[in-house]
């Protein structure tokens, strides 16, 4: 055995997990342990490592051989052996099953300081993290500089808070820092309710330590003994992964009773939320912690002078206390030569829709969109046409074509009405219905509205009511001027920052995409041929062959003809399910 | 102190004390629907919005504190434009039963409606509706006229210490609710009632009674025990419709359930009007002086004949303090005896 050093990395955040990463580990144990070739190693290891971003490709598997790394896509327990003999054993990597180009362009133009480490290190092992530098930055911190030093830190390198108002983070701490009581808290905010978003779920699975570690910081540079994270319960591994690395960090007394020394007193307790959108609101996930129903409270004051139980209390999120290592172990200066003058640093987004690579990336911020959606996503799935990119969510608005390459950070987006929020990131074809879009978003934030102000309750229903009834073709002359009053209004109405931005998806979506409501109102149309009541299926006579696909798949019984002659289509009964459209390979039957 | 502006005019406040606070002691009227001055400020409603120099948006006055040199317009084209928004937002989902409901003429929102000329509504579109009526004996719970001010719900804990309803659900389908949509099972003290701006909280006792305007208020104080709460019986006829009671007087207007709802007896065929004489071992009406003329009789001949300690007298809590205080008189000086209590120490 010519190879000194082997280790076998599986990805196990919940994507891979859900891939079957448990079964490819576990093939790979076994399959070490048959040909005995644990013992021929130097270091030979095979763990779990949390999750590298390209989700769509799991279970992806590093195999590491003398540093020399490769990485295979799409592993299933049954090609293990095949690895393990030809690229182990064997000394040939399975060219096959190796990540093409694409997988390294999707890499290539990240950054990754928040997911440095994720995707690398065993999460469970606290080990791992420290052999990588972790708590290194805490140490420093206790024993070398001052709470308003690392104040002055955090302010000069510009971070700004990533849970999706963008507010400084080291003003923040100095606030609360001032704020007297003898009593503060730190939360951690991992409620993350926004639809499609998995970072700072990533962020725990993969490396829960990172954001402890930036808790430890936060309080003592604030002044804090007590600390919350708040997750919610359907973020099992998340809270699992946290849970364990909690108990190592009490064990090596990075937690607990005079913390190295240093006679800061700090532990964090674990709150688990039950899914509501608005318990990720502060003010909304302070009292829910008190035991209230989660609903916001107004502001002023604000956390940082009356917080939990009325104590001044910082709340970050969790990308946010996952930054802070770094910048102290590479300096301010470091951090803020990443990204754009007014938005320093990096941000991760969930990349989803109908890109070719979906997945999590973590890029400077400053880059142009258009890299985002063609370089690292691959560009659109199927050929199709770009439509649109939503950014932030149900509390967001979208990009549209001629923007494309609008700068990702905080003030161009908001400019073009749109946010950086907390990192959602939805691309749209030319099969997307803007004004569904819309409708999907209203409908989100409606059904998790709290209930407590009028204009958020009643006033989004009626939004969404409106929508509902142009996608249906019921749009009236006037709603459109209705739909951006009443917007306008629940916007300066609203109590939370859940009201005031739940109208974001309609006014941008009217700002960008105004003749799409048109058509839908006065043509009854949908241009995008999305919306069911306003197409109809029909079958073209001259290009019909007869093959009767379509009858066999219309669940309707809606088409009807001989073999070999042009089949019929009953209106009266169809669905308009598109199944026939799918399945006809002569592009005979046409959706308008 | 605090001085702020509003509407150009300087006033001083204390330290804690909300825009609202400010305004209404200025005179300065702002509509509201959720705050009420007993309870914390809730911020629902957003009809109390204001404009503060230097601030982008609209501020809710009622939980926003009065600041050092604030400036405040609380009546702009826009706040009243955004006011009637909300207003319009809260009737789209609001039942148009004026016409039978006990609260008309009474109402908040019927108030606000009207002096803000509602007739269309832009917003019309789906109400919530809810088939079940609550069977509790008290309290009528019609949910459908809820217009989720919170007052109901934060009465119940601040100041009764029950927390007998919360909200419940999201959305367009919040609503309050007991626990696990039980009947209301409390101890129906009805002080939600007193603070609902709607309809949507009366007594089961009130249907068809009589409504505000009909009504004549008479103020008295509970007989029920000796506290003395204050009552305003609001009497139609010769029949009481319902039983409140003023907020400015000692017990701010809350009751328990007895001076709320036990007031029934007053109108009922079974209440005793004039004395009774056991005849022949049955009761027979008497006249009052008839009545006393043989207790008085009977009590001396008693004393003549065992001594004044075989009298004793047992007063009720439902007598006032200076009623009590004369019955132990005549007991003690009259009757010579001590053997005198009250029934609130058995
Ligand atoms: C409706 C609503 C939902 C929110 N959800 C989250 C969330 O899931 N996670 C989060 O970190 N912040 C969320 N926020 C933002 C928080 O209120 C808060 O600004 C943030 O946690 C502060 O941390 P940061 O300064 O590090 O961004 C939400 C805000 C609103 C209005
Ligand atoms: S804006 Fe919506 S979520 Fe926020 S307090 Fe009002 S009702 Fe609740
Ligand atoms: S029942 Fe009355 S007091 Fe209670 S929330 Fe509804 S309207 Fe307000």
């Amino acid at each position: 055995m010519m190879a000194m050093n082997l280790e076998i990395k599986v990805c196990m955040g919940t994507g891979g997990m859900a891939a079957g990463g448990e079964g490819v580990l576990k093939a790979f144990e076994a399959e070490l342990k048959h040909n005995g070739l644990e013992a021929g190693f130097g270091k030979c290891s095979s763990g779990k490592v949390g999750c590298r971003g390209f989700c769509a490709r799991d279970v992806l598997v590093d195999v590491i051989v003398d540093g020399q790394k490769t990485t295979y896509q799409y592993i299933k327990p049954e090609m293990v052996s095949r690895i393990v003999k030809e690229h182990i054993m064997e000394g040939r990597p399975v060219a096959e099953w190796e990540v093409k180009e694409d997988y390294h362009i999707f890499h290539d133009k990240q950054i990754k300081v928040v997911l440095h480490d994720c995707g690398e290190i065993d999460p469970e092992d606290i080990g791992a993290y420290i052999e990588r530098g972790g708590y290194e930055a805490a140490k420093k911190v206790l024993s070398e500089l001052g709470p308003a030093d690392v104040i002055e830190l955090v302010k000069k390198s510009g971070l700004r808070g990533r849970g999706g108002a963008g507010f400084p983070t080291g003003v923040k701490w100095e606030a609360a820092r001032k704020s007297p009581g003898d009593v503060k808290y730190i939360i951690c905010n991992a409620d993350e309710g926004d639809p499609g978003a998995f970072m700072d779920r990533s962020v725990i699975e993969g490396n829960p330590h990172s954001v402890i570690e930036g808790m430890i910081i936060a309080a003592y540079s604030v002044g804090a003994s007590n600390g919350y994270v708040y997750i919610r319960a359907e973020y099992p591994l998340a809270v699992e992964r946290l849970r364990i690395a909690l108990d190592a960090a009490r064990q090596k007394n990075l937690l607990g009773k005079n913390i190295l020394g240093s006679g800061l007193d700090f532990d964090i307790k674990v709150k688990l939320g039950a899914g509501a959108f608005v318990c990720g609101e502060e003010t909304a996930l302070i009292a829910s912690i008190e035991g209230e129903r989660g609903m916001p409270r107004a502001k002023p004051p604000f956390p940082v002078a009356s917080g939990l139980w009325g104590k001044p209390t910082v709340i970050n999120n969790v990308e946010t206390l996952a930054n802070i290592p770094c910048i102290i172990r590479k300096g301010a200066e470091w951090f803020a030569s990443l990204g754009t003058e007014k938005s320093r640093g990096t941000k991760v987004f969930a990349l989803t829709g109908k890109v070719k690579n979906t997945g999590l990336i973590e890029i400077p911020m400053g880059i142009p969109l258009r890299d985002i959606v063609f370089e690292i996503g691959g560009g659109i799935e199927n050929g199709k046409k770009y439509k649109a990119v939503q950014t932030g969510g149900p509390s967001g608005g979208c990009i549209p074509e001629d923007c494309l390459d609008v700068k990702i950070d905080y003030e161009s987006l908001m400019q073009l009405g749109a946010i950086v929020g907390s990192g959602g990131m939805i691309v749209l074809d030319e099969d997307d219905c803007m004004v569904n879009v819309a409708r999907y978003f209203l409908n989100f934030t409606q059904s998790e509205s709290c209930g407590k102000c009028v204009p958020c309750r009643v006033g989004t229903k009626r939004l969404l009511e409106i929508l509902d009834r142009i996608t249906k073709g019921e749009g009236r002359e006037g709603d459109i001027e209705l739909l951006e009053k009443l917007s306008q209004d629940i916007k300066l109405t609203s109590l939370c920052g859940l009201g005031q931005t739940a109208p974001n998806p309609v006014l941008s979506t009217l700002k960008y995409f105004r003749h799409e409501y048109e058509a839908h109102i006065r043509d009854r149309k949908c241009p995008a041929k999305a919306c069911r009541a306003l197409i109809t299926f029909s079958i073209s006579e001259a290009l019909c062959k007869g093959c009767g696909a379509c009858m066999r798949a219309c669940p309707a019984g809606a088409i009807t003809g001989e073999k070999k002659q042009p089949h019929k289509l009953n209106q009266a009964l169809c669905i308009k399910c598109g199944s026939c459209f799918d399945v006809c390979k002569f592009k005979a039957v046409v959706k308008e | 102190m605090i001085t702020l502006t509003i509407d150009g005019k300087k006033t001083q406040v204390v330290g804690g004390a909300t825009v609202l606070e400010a305004a209404r002691k200025l005179g300065v009227y702002i509509p509201t629907l959720c705050q009420h001055p007993k309870l914390t400020p809730f911020g629902g409603c957003r009809l109390c919005i204001v404009e503060v120099k230097g601030v982008p948006r609209p501020l809710a006055s009622c939980t926003t504190p009065a600041a050092e040199g604030m400036e405040v317009t609380t009546s702009t084209p826009q706040l009243e434009g955004l006011r009637k928004t909300v207003l319009e937002l809260i009737l789209s989902d609001h039942p148009d039963d004026c016409m039978t409901c006990e609260k008309a003429g009474n109402c908040t929102l019927q108030e606000l409606a009207y002096s803000y000329g509602m007739r269309e509504n832009r917003f019309r579109g789906e109400r919530r509706t809810y088939a079940k009526r609550d069977a509790n004996p008290f309290i009528e719970r019609d949910l459908e006229k809820c217009i989720l001010c919170g007052r109901c719900v934060k009465v119940c804990k601040e100041v009764q210490g029950v927390s007998a309803i919360d909200f419940a659900y999201r959305g367009f389908q919040a609503k309050i609710s007991t626990p696990f949509e039980h009947d209301l099972n409390c101890e129906f003290c009805g002080q939600c009632v007193s603070v609902c701006p709607t309809g949507a909280l009366t007594g089961k006792g009130w249907a068809k009674k009589g409504r505000q305007v009909e009504v004549n208020e008479v103020d008295t104080v509970c007989g029920y025990c000796g506290v003395g709460c204050n009552l305003t019986l609001n009497v139609k006829g010769n029949e009481i419709a319902r039983v409140t009671s003023r907020e400015d007087t000692w017990n701010e207007g809350w009751l328990c359930v007895k001076g709320r709802f036990g007031y029934k007896f007053v109108n009922s065929p079974d209440r005793l009007t004039t004395p009774l004489i056991k005849k022949d071992g049955k009761f027979v009406e008497a006249g009052w002086d008839e009545a006393l003329q043989y207790a008085t009789d009977r009590l001396m001949e008693i004393k003549g004949k065992y001594g004044p300690d075989a009298i004793g007298g047992l007063s009720s809590a439902r007598c006032t303090n200076e009623e009590n205080y004369l019955f132990q008189k005549i007991i003690r000086a009259g009757f010579g005896t001590n053997n005198v209590d009250h029934c609130a120490r058995l």
